[in-house]
């Protein structure tokens, strides 16, 4: 045993550890700042267990021991247990839904004397858990439709039980995991679809009403069009490999297109918007007509691309104008910057935006905040915490932090690529999608960028059960880092 | 086990984070150190500048006397929108004092949106302005009752004279166009709208005071941002001390009752104002509180005007009274000398032309003709003036005329430190050149040699030019404020002005003055043991003549000079001798003796009955 314990010691990689242990204080610090009140200046014990600073200190705590303890409990442990405990906590999860109360249209916490804990929060361990146990699995490939469901299912779960719980955000959380299965070799048209869709919709309805210059054709559906075309051609230069037809195309299509313009304007005025339609009708022809020639299974699917690509673009759209409730409406105009809705959807963030902008370069100095001290920030403890490092140290600070925090994860990717095995790859990777998913939400809402999805800055935002839930995923991942080399 | 087709993947995933990390601080850059906007939004959401009014300056007389302080009012205001549906509107009229009539017009006045074009349901109203404290004590036990009602505590002026209204001024919200034009102002702040108030609002303000609070979220104040670091004290505003005589003053306005006129008395030998009386005056003390606005109303649809300050406001022919300053310009340009003799058969009668005289000796030489205001003299002087070949032309004899007249601060405003002055007439050559077609000589405008015709001057023109005479010669600028506190006075008011006229000139008609007092017009201007010099005036005009007079002791080192002028008064003695007698006794003795008691009470009630038209 003695031996062993050393050998941790020197295998464990420290680097993560000590990143770890920065980003823990500098949350810690940021705590106490969003919680620091101007006026009782006599108020500075920031470990009294009454205060939110002290608790969060208690947790932090709590997440280094529990850290040791994960030392002791090796990789093989995990694999054996790995879906009693995804099945436990799964049942944790749906128990949850029943007996807590309702927090704010939440159901997500259990409350055991003063504190709350959020088995969501849990559930992310034992899906990494189960879904790198279930890749590990000999002759396991994620191509064959079976594993891939099985990965969905496991996926899939969780973030049910967690939407159940009311916790839209904290479910989303779970669609990082595709991360982990691109990796794994998943097709990359899972990811590129997803993205496309998102593009289509942010373009087509962010400039639907702004109009050509000279023509009555909308901006937004335009580019749609165009971008339909765009991501068609591309598919079939680096995907499909058809240079030729993707060169073909290319020319094709700018040439039309130019003409159709030029004829629009200088001519006699039409609706361009038909000739881009018309050019995605020539482009499926031709693309099936070369997949037959050229015996291209792989065109196919591009030509499919379009037809889905516009289909869904015209029902986003219906979707939108017809069927969308106008409080709905709302909250993705203020989202695309449409609207200005300072008063309602958009406080939060317009708020968030000022209290990060009156930072200025060095920001206002710690415990200095106005607008976080004054409360003119919401969730600014919890979701909002980066607000509050924003304001007090400014450019120089909060640059720091979030290149600290992409450091942290960098070396996280690094770790989970000098795995021996598919189980710590999977689980490392686990951990930087996660991470990497918190990090893209929370600074990007905090930022104006990303929709206001309420989710935690992982080791700022405070919340006992979530810094316990991250440092339980870190730690059992390091202990699995640090058993890489044996033979077990 | 490892899958190696895949690993490629991993570059793409590390350059995606890569990216979002360089998006993340890009916006941040832009949102900290690009743009100012958020900074500003950030420090109007967070901080409430809470202005700290400065204490209006004082205001004393010469001797010391307080005349204007500050006194705490109420204002009682209420938002619209919090006092609905919850209001007691008779226990509210009880506890204010008002009728069930009143509340309503008030609530209909705040809501309309003529009267009150900022309304909003959201802020505070105005409902009633300016309660005592009396008034406040007995609304304030009540003021929980009436939620949405709110009480604001202002300073206003308050008055322990009843007496020069008209140059003190008055206080009132500042305008929407000063507003704009200077941005010390904010809606609701009290300036100085007439008067010193006005002239001297930069001095009496002071400087208002910051105190920098933080206000959170919900709009509420948490206290002090720094501890008051940022905070800056206001400065109270400087006390000024005025050259009026108040007790001087409340004479005057008691002689003017029930006349319309002007007195002005002046310091010669530092030009300043002793007092400054327009008749009818009114008590300052009904401008305060309450009633004010009613009062003001009252004073100013007044058909006589009570609101016009007449010594600098009214213009007037200076009658006889301008026959001084012309004597100067006949014997500075050699006209005449003090011998010169004119006749006079009954007045001025030249090429059909005839300007009426009263009857004495004539002809006369210069002196005596002050002393008995003999018109046929002076116009002979201005007709050899104007037709002297000394100046070739006319227009040329009449421009060098209007030199002299200018220099003794006719026909431009004199520049008196209070608002409104007006600049009365001197005609020029090219001003009859205009109303002759050019065609005009010394006969066509030989009124204007006894203050008749195109000239006329204001009560403090015709007062300074008393003083100059008295000085021999020069003035300073007449001004009410005698000293303001840490500060000097306007280099205007501390330098002597001198006229064309030489010394030489002003001992002669000093000396006519003289007799006059003794032998001549204003016999009744004699005080026994004091040297006074004086000078009537009866100026004609569509109604009954205006009574003036101009007038200065001691002869050697005056002390006082002033000028009197009643309107449709009749002749110069009757009225406004005995008034200036009257004045200059009171000023130079410090009391009026038990026989001039009797005679200002006499004077007090003298009514000159001026009929129902606007004055």
């Amino acid at each position: 045993m003695e031996k062993g314990k050393d050998n941790i010691l020197k295998s464990l990689d420290w680097t993560t550890v000590v990143l770890y242990l920065m980003l823990g204080t500098m949350g810690w610090l940021a705590i106490c700042g969003a919680s620091y009140s101007y006026i009782d200046t006599s108020v500075l014990e920031f470990f009294a267990l009454t205060e939110r600073t002290g608790k969060q200190a208690m947790w932090i705590g709590v997440s280094i021991i529990v850290g040791i303890v994960l030392m002791f409990i090796d990789k093989r442990s995990y694999e054996f247990s790995s879906r009693f405990i995804y099945v436990a906590l799964i049942l944790l999860g749906i128990l949850t839904i029943f007996i807590s109360r309702d927090i704010k249209g939440s159901r997500s916490w259990i409350t055991i004397g003063s504190f709350g804990i959020q088995p969501a929060e849990f559930m992310k361990f034992g899906t990494t858990l189960a879904l790198a146990t279930i890749m590990n699995k000999y002759g396991f490939s994620i191509s064959r439709r079976s594993d891939f469901l099985k990965c969905l299912a496991i996926i899939l779960l969780p973030l049910v039980v967690i939407i159940c719980q009311k916790e839209t955000g904290s479910a989303l959380v779970y669609l990082s995991f595709f991360i982990v299965l691109y990796r794994e070799g998943m097709t990359g048209m899972v990811l590129f679809t997803a993205i496309s869709a998102v593009v289509y919709f942010v373009v087509g309805i962010g400039y639907e009403n702004i109009f050509f210059e000279e023509l009555p054709v909308s901006v937004g559906h335009y580019a749609v069009t165009v971008l339909i075309q765009i991501f068609a051609i591309g598919m079939t230069a680096f995907w499909c490999k058809e240079k030729k037809t993707a060169a073909t195309l290319l020319a094709v299509n700018i040439i039309v297109s130019l003409i159709a313009y030029w004829i629009a304007v200088y001519l006699f005025s039409f609706n361009i918007l038909y000739v881009q339609y018309f050019l995605l009708l020539t482009d499926i022809v031709y693309l099936l007509i070369r997949a037959r020639i050229d015996k291209q299974k792989m065109l196919v699917w591009t030509s499919l691309f379009i037809i889905v690509s516009t289909l869904f673009f015209h029902s986003c759209d219906y979707v939108f104008n017809n069927v969308m409730k106008p409080h709905q409406r709302v909250r993705i105009e203020v989202l695309l910057g449409l609207k200005e809705d300072l008063a309602g959807a958009g406080y939060n963030v317009h708020q968030s935006k000022i209290a990060i902008g009156s930072g200025g370069l060095f920001g206002k100095g710690f415990l200095n905040g106005t607008q976080t001290k004054l409360k003119y920030v919401p969730e600014q403890d919890t979701d909002f915490i980066f607000c509050t490092i924003g304001e007090e140290q400014g450019f120089a600070g909060s640059t720091f932090v979030l290149v600290v925090f992409i450091v942290f994860v960098l070396r996280l990717l690094r770790l989970a690529e000098r795995q021996n095995d598919t189980f710590g790859r999977v689980y490392g990777y686990s951990l930087v999608s996660i991470f990497f998913f918190h990090f893209f939400i929370n600074i990007g809402m905090v930022l104006g960028i990303t929709p206001v999805i309420g989710i935690p800055l992982p080791f700022f935002s405070y919340g006992g059960s979530s810094f316990l839930g991250f440092s339980i995923l870190l730690f059992s991942f390091l202990r699995i880092d640090a058993d890489r080399d044996r033979r077990l | 086990m490892n899958d190696y087709t895949h690993d490629s993947r991993k570059f793409i995933l590390g350059g995606a984070i890569i990216i979002v990390l360089l998006v993340y601080i890009i916006r941040l850059f832009s949102l900290q150190v690009l743009s100012d906007e958020y900074k500003t939004k950030a420090d109007s959401n967070a901080f409430y500048k809470k202005t700290i009014y400065p204490s209006r300056g004082l205001i004393y007389d010469r001797n010391g006397e307080l005349l204007v302080y500050n006194q705490p009012a109420y204002d009682i205001m209420f938002v619209p929108r919090e006092i609905k549906g919850k209001l007691d509107t008779l226990e509210l009229c009880s506890a204010l004092n008002i009728t069930r009539e009143d509340f309503e017009k008030r609530m209909e006045d705040v809501r309309n949106p003529r009267s009150n074009p900022g309304y909003s349901s959201y802020t505070q109203q105005m409902f009633m302005s300016r309660l005592s404290a009396e008034e406040f004590a007995r609304f304030q036990e009540k003021l929980f009752r009436f939620p949405g009602f709110y009480v604001q505590k202002r300073s206003i002026r308050q008055y322990s004279c009843d007496a020069a209204g008209v140059i003190l001024g008055d206080i009132g919200e500042v305008s929407p166009k000063r507003l704009k034009a200077d941005s010390y102002y904010v809606r609701g702040d009290y300036i100085g709208t007439q008067g010193l108030e006005a002239s001297y609002e930069n001095v009496l303000r002071g400087k208002k005071g910051v105190e920098m609070l933080l206000r959170d979220a919900h709009g509420r104040i948490q206290g002090k941002y720094r501890s008051g670091a940022l905070d800056t004290m206001p400065e109270r505003g400087k006390d000024l001390t005025l050259s009026i005589d108040i007790n001087l003053q409340r004479l005057g306005e008691r002689l003017l009752k029930n006349k319309i006129g002007s007195i002005v008395a002046i310091e010669p030998s530092t030009g300043e104002v002793l007092c400054m009386v327009s008749s009818p005056s009114y008590d300052p003390h009904i401008l305060v509180g309450r009633q004010r606005g009613a009062n003001h109303k009252k004073l100013a649809n007044d058909k006589r005007k009570p609101l016009l300050n007449r010594a600098i406001m009214g213009t007037y022919p200076p009658g006889s009274t301008f026959k001084t300053s012309q004597a100067l310009t006949f014997l500075e340009e050699g006209i005449i000398t003090e011998n010169t003799p004119f006749p006079c058969h009954g007045g001025f009668v030249h090429a059909g032309l005839r300007v009426g005289c009263h009857p004495h000796p004539a002809p006369l030489p210069l002196i005596p003709a002050i002393a008995t205001s003999c018109n046929g003299y002076f116009c002979w002087g201005l007709l050899r003036m104007l037709s002297s070949n000394k100046y070739g032309k006319v227009q040329k004899a009449m421009n060098v005329w209007r030199d002299y007249m200018v220099s003794m601060g006719f026909g431009y405003k004199l520049g008196v430190d209070l608002p409104g002055e007006v600049r009365g007439m001197i005609p020029n050559a090219q001003f009859y050149d205009k109303a002759y077609r050019a065609s005009w000589n010394g006969l066509t405008v030989i009124s204007i040699s006894i203050g008749q015709g195109e000239v006329t001057l204001t009560p403090l023109q015709i007062a300074n030019l008393c003083a100059t005479i008295a000085n021999r010669g020069t003035f300073i600028t007449p001004h009410v404020v005698k000293s303001i506190e840490n500060d000097t006075l306007a280099d205007t008011y501390r330098t002597p002005r001198e006229t064309m006229a030489s010394r030489r000139s002003y001992e002669h008609v000093v000396a006519g003055m003289r007799q006059a007092v003794l032998a001549g017009t204003c016999r009744g201007a004699n005080l026994p043991d004091i040297e006074v010099c004086g000078k009537t005036g009866t100026a004609q005009n569509k109604g009954k003549d205006h009574s003036a007079f101009i007038g200065f002791a001691p002869m050697n080192e005056p002390k006082i000079a002033l000028a009197v002028y009643v309107e449709n008064g009749g002749f110069g003695a009757t009225y406004a001798v005995p008034i200036g007698a009257l004045l200059m006794e009171q000023y130079l003795k410090g009391e009026l003796s038990a026989d001039s008691k009797i005679k200002a009470e006499e004077m007090q009630n003298r009514v000159i009955y001026y009929g129902e038209g606007e004055r």
